[in-house]
């Protein structure tokens, strides 16, 4: 079986971002850059299924700048065999290459790829819109198994269980499917340094948007990008009957 | 200006949250349908056709309908959008499973989790977990929005007296099917929609001491919510999780106990009205956004507060 995994570089989850003073968008100069934490779990959910001997060949897809071939380096030190950068110099967070964009693009690659199985983040931290995995399943008119927390894979099939607002629900898909990640799917691995080493000699494919026949004009044109309503934090009680005392007559909630 | 909405219910209620789609599908003017999908689910169509504000329902009954796969209903969305300027769901689990599906299909790029409304087709939303808001205008011919339910005000249940319209339902797909569910089953109020959350993280240390939170949220009639970490760690299911990519609140009251307030978190719940952060650490970021702050051990503030309570 062979698994594909889309990856996004961006912003690391720790940085706390700032808003560009002409509010363009967000300032992304000279800030630590990562895979996008729910695609580190989906390439270490590639690799579980490789080391179980259900997988053979895990292939990690990314669109972004030259720079992202860091995040394919990253991911093929963990376990990817090789990356597909699909080079562009739009931005990719906001404004530039948008959710439907990367699911054509992904379905380009994924026509000649012909993976049994896709594996990628539910949304990615930069943007948030969680949107990605459904836009491609349906492109493709394959099955969907979102927000998984748990995959098991079985002959034609994969039964994925799902993290939804009321629990858990538990689907079966037909392969080839879409599944996006949710945070308790796995716990992603360290790359080892000896495997960082390896990971530089892999192979690493760059592609232009244009040999696939796309150009990235957004859809949604962004007016604006603002910093939120700052929520001023209060005062420190110093103990309980003060704090019960300002619920009950200053806030009046209780 | 002609809106469908597509309503989240659990088969034998519609969830609260679709009265504050119709909400923002007010503020956006014009004629509002509803779109309910399930199986057997003509009491749920009956509900919303009484919805005020809301001028037509159309139900799709059929049993592929019955476990909102998104890949039965997406195409109905499909086929219906055509006479539509916007398509709005719930920025649910629900919605956001689902819609995206049928904006592919439509070939739109769906605007996610909106939070204003400035005109039909401009809208604010949060990214990068809430740390900046994009102001963002769409150009394709049908808008496919979710919507962030806590961001607008709930219309009345009661008041219309709408016409339901059938859809028949022609072709069921095989890509995909329901297994099984485990959903959490609570007397308590349901946490994006309550009045009082209280919720707990890390620190409460266990699953048997996670009891502490719930009662005090029972003390307050509020609901229960966690940290990330409190939900890896197993002390609480997961879809008790408050934060980006967990569930978002807007209580009257959030009180969070063990919770250091990293921004993932903070994203779920800053816009509550009134925040309560009760943690032994003096520099813990929560207090940066809490109107009021107790720096204490939970094990001994919050018993003190059940009982004075
Ligand atoms: C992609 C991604 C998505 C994420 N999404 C979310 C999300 O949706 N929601 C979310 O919550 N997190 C999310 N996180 C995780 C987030 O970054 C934090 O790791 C998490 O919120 C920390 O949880 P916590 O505050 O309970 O734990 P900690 O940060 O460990 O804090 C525990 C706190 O408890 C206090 N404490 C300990 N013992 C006591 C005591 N006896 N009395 C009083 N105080 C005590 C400590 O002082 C500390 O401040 C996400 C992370 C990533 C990477």
């Amino acid at each position: 079986m062979k698994i594909l995994v889309p990856i996004k570089r961006v912003v690391d989850y720790n940085v706390k971002i700032r808003v560009k003073s002409d509010q363009s968008g967000v300032d992304l100069a000279n800030v630590k850059m990562s895979v996008n934490p729910f695609d580190e779990i989906a390439v270490e959910e590639a690799v579980r299924l490789k080391e179980a001997g259900k997988a053979t060949e895990i292939v990690a897809v990314t669109i972004g700048p030259e720079k992202a071939q860091e995040q394919l380096r990253t991911a093929m030190a963990v376990g990817a065999d090789r990356g597909i950068l699909v080079q562009t110099d739009q931005p990719i967070d906001l404004g530039g290459v948008e959710p439907l964009a990367v699911a054509k693009t992904l379905k380009a690659i994924i026509e000649k790829e012909s993976p049994d199985l896709v594996i990628m983040g539910k949304q990615s931290i930069d943007d948030d819109s969680n949107q990605t995995g459904q836009m491609l399943a349906a492109l493709l008119g394959w099955a969907q198994g979102t927000f998984a927390s748990k995959l098991e894979i079985e002959d034609s099939s994969a039964k994925v269980t799902r993290e939804i607002d009321g629990g858990l629900e538990t689907i079966s898909v037909n392969l080839p499917a879409i599944v996006t990640t949710d945070l308790r799917l796995n716990e992603p691995r360290y790359a080892k340094l000896p495997d960082i080493m390896k990971a530089k000699k892999k192979q690493l494919d760059v592609l232009d948007p244009s040999e696939l026949g796309f150009s990235y004009e957004p859809r949604l044109n962004v007016v604006s990008v603002s910093e939120p309503e700052e929520r001023k934090g209060g005062i420190k009680v110093a103990s309980v009957d003060e704090l019960i005392e300002k619920l009950k007559n200053e806030a009046k909630v209780i | 200006m002609s809106i469908l909405i597509l309503a989240e219910h659990d088969g034998k209620e519609l969830s609260p949250v679709t009265l504050n789609v119709i909400g923002a599908a007010t503020k956006i003017g014009g004629d509002i349908h509803i779109l309910v999908c399930g199986k057997d689910c003509d009491s749920i169509a009956q509900a919303a056709a009484s919805i005020s504000s809301v001028s037509k329902v159309i139900k799709a009954d059929n049993e592929v309908l019955e476990h909102h796969l998104a890949e039965n209903i997406a195409p109905i969305i499909v086929d219906l959008a055509k006479d539509y300027t916007h398509v709005l769901a719930p920025a649910t689990t629900f919605g956001k499973n689902i819609l995206p599906r049928a904006a592919a299909l439509l070939d739109v790029q769906q605007i996610s989790d909106i939070i204003v409304i400035e005109d039909a087709e401009t809208f604010k939303r949060p990214v990068y977990a809430g740390n900046a808001i994009a102001t963002v205008k769409s150009s394709d011919s049908i808008k496919l929005i979710t919507v962030r339910g806590t961001n607008f005000d709930p219309v009345e249940a009661a008041g219309g007296s709408a016409s339901v319209e059938e859809y028949s339902v022609t072709a069921s797909q095989d890509l995909s099917s329901f297994v099984s569910a485990e959903l959490s089953e609570s007397e308590r109020p349901e946490l994006t929609s309550a009045k009082v959350v209280v919720s707990g993280g890390r620190g409460v240390g266990s699953e048997e001491k996670f009891e502490l939170i719930e009662q005090l949220a029972d003390k307050l009639g509020g609901a229960v919510g966690a940290s990330r970490a409190a939900v890896d760690a197993g002390y609480v299911p997961n879809d008790y999780q408050v934060g980006q990519t967990g569930k978002v609140v807007a209580p009257e009251l959030y009180i969070a106990v063990g919770i250091s307030g990293a921004i993932q978190h903070l994203a779920g719940m800053k816009d509550s009205k009134v925040i309560v952060a009760i943690n032994r650490d003096e520099d813990a970021p929560i207090f940066s956004v809490a109107d009021y702050g107790l720096v204490a051990d939970l094990f001994d503030a919050v018993p003190e507060l059940i009982e004075k309570l």
